[in-house]
């Protein structure tokens, strides 16, 4: 099986040998048959068994493995309990009697203890390969770095090479086979423990004050892919979402395009810049080429470009906007963004004013 | 023999009447040293604290059984869960056991009662006292704003979120204090325990000739008197930090907010297996009762349980795969959680062996243990998932891990705690618990049981974190999320009918005979219940099973016990 024998490549991955195909076929099925995953899109379900990244696939091959071993453990012990409780249960007409009394052997619990060991020995092994195999795969030359930044409750995204900042929503180039380019995450916390978790594409790792740490990730398949803080952080964590697009490099390649701009300057919602810039949104909020420098907030500097506000809580929409900065408690109770007590006349203003920022 | 009483005036002897009563009955029982007493005390507090918790479970379900519902706010149900975390773990999972330990253990190795009768005492109103200090933050918790509020930082409250910076107000307070005092609490049962199964065994009781019980509880104590320290020293930690300007885990000052994680889990690992040796203990005495056969592998079982216990105190990190250890460590946890499954397979397989060629009877309390032997195996092998580390990097954290710890928790120690009840509760108040409430109680529990948490495993693998208290309709969730909510109300009916089994039994249970089960350990040879100095003539032994002997003078144990 390659998943004893196999040695793990970034890229790319040859197709599993037979008995692994039919297992991911079974289990994939199963998974879906008993959960109402067919009742929706596909690719809105952060499903581990459907992988979409090396690290991800290495994890699903060697859950199938131990769902192999553990699963014919299941059948055997569960089986000869079920037969020790039907053989051997009391019967009415039965004459009463003890039972031969037995009160051990040293062979047969030698057999019960090696027998374990020796498959103790074969799951270990197989997980240490993969352990190190997906955690110390060297960085190569061509990989993209983002840092990711947890927040209470909302992610930042930094691009150091490429000088972006954006937030919940992380684009990465597709990692094909000609042209390999993983995404290296650096994580780190500003606040309290966060934990970034899409299962499609890999397994989760915190992020914890104090302690930066790093996963790595190489989609082979363009789309957009769910998920969300997996470690408790407070009252909103339930709402800290997670956006992962995997790009096409032309896709890619005009986001950063975009982001790399300088934010629009539109004189016909100057109005709105006006308030932003004066009214105690720029304490939070930063907005490339204005006096709005904050970065306790989400960067807006290209809020348009963004699907959804508030980590995922709602779609960017200017309606939307317009009850986020009126009263945020409607979407995200408990979010640290303020009631920002503007006229109704201002808000407006000031929505106009965002969706200019593409 | 052990009918007669001896002539000590007992103020039940004296008649009063009303308020004088019972004030009388009241004051008896506050003042009591008697392990009897404080074991019944420490069953009925820890089996409120049961119906509370499990409320509150019923409330996370509701608001979990659709999509964007509105039943609590997200504070509500932060405080939710952290409660009932901490409420199962340390006002009933801890409690019972010990409780169930303070009342048997002294009868079992034929002692009038524990070592030390004060401390029993004094041990079990510190866990009271720890109790309702925590749910008193209900009123107290928020302090000056006005309002109360629990705790809601989860029952592992992983720094900094428990900062000031982050959780002001009172109700973390609550959290560790509760938590140092139920812990002192702990500690003394626990140096009780040790210092009566060590001491008090009566003649002829050796080490190896005591009930597993009492063997799994003298172990469960050793390792209580390990894992407490840690917890303790890490709440002195964050009450420095939160009121003494310390810095342990505060990262803006160079604290490392990981060593909580770490100290937590020391704590908390072993902490698992405080809860789930003692209820080992608990299969391995009904299991060979209700077989009619002894317990296959008495030495193999006692020395799986020892290695458990050094095992245990090795595998703290494999809750934190994800927290950025070095690959190295990683392997080395993994392994020590697989080996772990070594002793514990063990266990297992002597269970079996013990049913193996018996005569199994399916009263109630052999309903519970069957059942908790096939979701045990179950709960063993999730296990093993989770320890296969790199599949922990998706599993942790998800609803397939509250699948797992609730199979080990409900399905293997609250289907223990039912058997126990069922099996103890003649000998303890002298009357039979009604045998077809409990199999309606056994049958009802045992499908809301896998209603709940089969498909918990399911919606883990399908990306569903904990701790959220709502979720997007549109992650394909909706339906398994119905199902686990409906299979929790079926369980909370069947604790519903055990309740009332409970109460119902108190005045219309059938008498019970002094040993209803034809059973052989020393508990059984007292009366129902038994009397303030349990045994009017110290008790000899000759054999693991001393009512076999005298039940079968032809053919005792003594003569083949290897």
């Amino acid at each position: 099986m390659t998943i004893l024998f196999g040695k793990i490549r970034i890229m790319p991955r040859r197709p599993g040998l037979l008995s692994i195909r039919l297992w991911t076929l079974l289990a994939t099925g199963f998974f879906l048959a008993v959960s109402p995953a067919w009742a929706v899109r596909p690719d809105q379900i952060p499903n581990m068994f459907v992988p979409a990244s090396t690290p991800a696939h290495e994890v699903y091959y060697l859950a199938l493995f131990a769902l192999t071993i553990t699963g014919a453990i299941f059948v055997v012990v569960e089986s000869l309990l079920i037969y020790a409780v039907v053989k051997y249960r009391a019967r009415k007409n039965d004459p009463e009697h003890e039972p031969a009394q037995v009160y051990g052997s040293a062979q047969v619990e030698l057999a019960w203890t090696v027998i374990p060991v020796i498959i103790v020995i074969v799951l270990f092994l197989t997980t240490a390969r993969i352990i190190f195999a997906i955690q110390d795969a060297p960085e190569p030359h061509a990989a993209l770095n983002v840092t990711v930044v947890g927040h209470q409750f909302w992610w930042e995204f930094r691009y150091p090479k490429l000088g972006i900042v954006t937030a919940n929503e992380l684009h990465i180039p597709i990692s094909s086979q000609q042209h390999p380019e993983p995404t290296y995450l650096k994580l780190l916390s500003a606040d309290v423990d966060h934990s970034f978790w899409v299962p499609q594409l890999g397994g989760k790792t915190d992020l914890i004050p104090n302690h930066p740490n790093e996963m790595w990730m190489d989609p082979e398949t363009a789309g957009l892919y769910y998920g969300q803080c997996a470690q408790f952080c407070g009252v909103e964590h339930a709402k800290m979402l997670l956006r992962v697009y995997v790009d096409t490099p032309r896709q890619f390649a005009a986001w950063v395009r975009n982001q790399e701009q300088p934010a629009v300057d539109d004189p016909s919602v100057a109005a709105g810049r006006h308030i932003f810039e004066t009214e105690a949104c720029a304490n939070c909020h930063t907005i490339t080429g204005t006096t709005a420098h904050g970065t306790y907030g989400p960067d807006l500097t290209h809020l348009m470009s963004r699907a959804t506000i508030a980590a995922g809580a709602a779609a960017n929409t200017p309606e939307n906007l317009r009850v986020w900065i009126k009263n945020p408690d409607v979407f995200k109770p408990g979010a640290h963004m303020p009631a920002m007590q503007l006229s109704d006349e201002q808000i407006n203003q000031v929505v106009a004013y965002l969706t200019t920022l593409h | 023999m052990a009918d007669q009483t001896l002539p000590i005036p007992s103020s039940t002897q004296i008649p009063r009447a009303g308020t004088a009563a019972f004030m009388e009955w009241l004051h008896g029982w506050v003042v009591t040293v008697d392990h009897k007493k404080l074991g019944i005390l420490y069953v009925v507090y820890s089996l409120f604290f049961l119906v509370v918790a499990g409320t509150e479970a019923l409330c996370i379900r509701i608001q979990l059984i659709i999509p964007n519902n509105h039943f609590v706010t997200p504070e509500v149900y932060n405080e939710l869960f952290t409660m009932h975390g901490t409420t199962m773990v340390f006002l009933v999972g801890m409690p019972i056991l010990f409780g169930f330990a303070t009342y048997l253990a002294p009868l079992m190795v034929g002692a009038r009662d524990m070592a030390f009768p004060r401390l029993n005492a004094l041990s079990f109103w510190l866990t009271a006292f720890g109790g309702i200090l925590l749910y008193f933050s209900f009123i107290g918790g928020f302090g000056l704003y006005g309002m109360g509020s629990a705790p809601d930082v989860g029952w592992f409250a992983y720094a900094p979120l428990t900062a000031k910076a982050f959780t002001p107000g009172h109700n973390t307070d609550y959290w560790a204090l509760s938590l140092i005092v139920m812990g002192f609490g702990t500690l003394g049962a626990a140096i009780n325990i040790i210092a009566t199964t060590l001491s008090m065994r009566c003649k002829g009781m050796t080490l190896f000739r005591m009930p597993l019980f009492v063997w799994l509880m003298l172990v469960t104590s050793i390792l209580t008197l390990v894992t407490i320290t840690p917890l303790t020293a890490a709440q002195v930690m964050l009450l420095i930090d939160r009121y003494l300007g310390g810095h342990f885990f505060d990262a803006t000052a160079g604290g490392a907010p990981i060593i909580w994680i770490h100290f937590f889990w020391i704590f908390g690992h072993p902490e698992v297996y405080v809860l789930v040796l003692p209820v080992f203990g608990i299969a391995s005495e009904i299991i060979p009762v209700f077989s009619r056969k002894a317990i296959f592998g008495y030495s193999a079982m006692v020395a799986a349980t020892v290695a458990i216990m050094f095992i245990s105190l090795s595998v703290w990190a494999h809750h934190m795969f994800t927290v950025g250890m070095t690959s190295v460590s990683n392997a080395f946890f993994a392994l020590a959680t697989m080996v772990i499954a070594v002793p514990t397979g063990i266990k297992i397989f002597n269970w079996l062996a013990t049913m193996w060629g018996g005569r199994i009877c399916f009263d109630t309390p052999m309903l519970f243990a069957v059942a908790f032997v096939f979701q045990f195996v179950i709960a063993g092998l999730t296990g093993i998932m989770l320890a296969v580390a790199p599949w922990d990097w998706q599993l942790h954290n998800s609803y397939f891990v509250i699948a797992h710890f609730h199979y080990v928790l409900v399905g293997a120690i609250v289907f223990n705690i039912f058997a126990a009840i069922y099996y103890w509760h003649p000998k303890v108040t002298g009357r039979m618990l009604d045998e077809t409430l409990g199999k309606w109680h056994f049958w009802l529990f045992l499908i809301g049981f896998h209603i709940t948490f089969d498909p918990m495993h399911v919606v883990g693998i399908l990306g569903m974190p904990r701790s959220i208290y709502t979720y997007e309709a549109n992650r394909g969730w909706n339906s398994l999320n119905m199902v686990i909510s409906i299979g929790a109300f079926i369980q909370g009916i069947a604790v519903l009918i055990f309740v009332w089994n409970l109460i119902r039994s108190h005045k219309h249970g059938k008498i019970a005979s002094n040993d209803p089960w034809d059973a052989w350990t020393l508990e059984w040879a007292t009366p129902s219940p038994p009397p303030a100095y349990n045994f009017a003539v110290d008790p000899v032994v000759r054999s693991r099973r001393p009512l076999w002997d005298i039940k079968h003078p032809n053919d005792p144990d003594w003569k083949y016990e290897q």
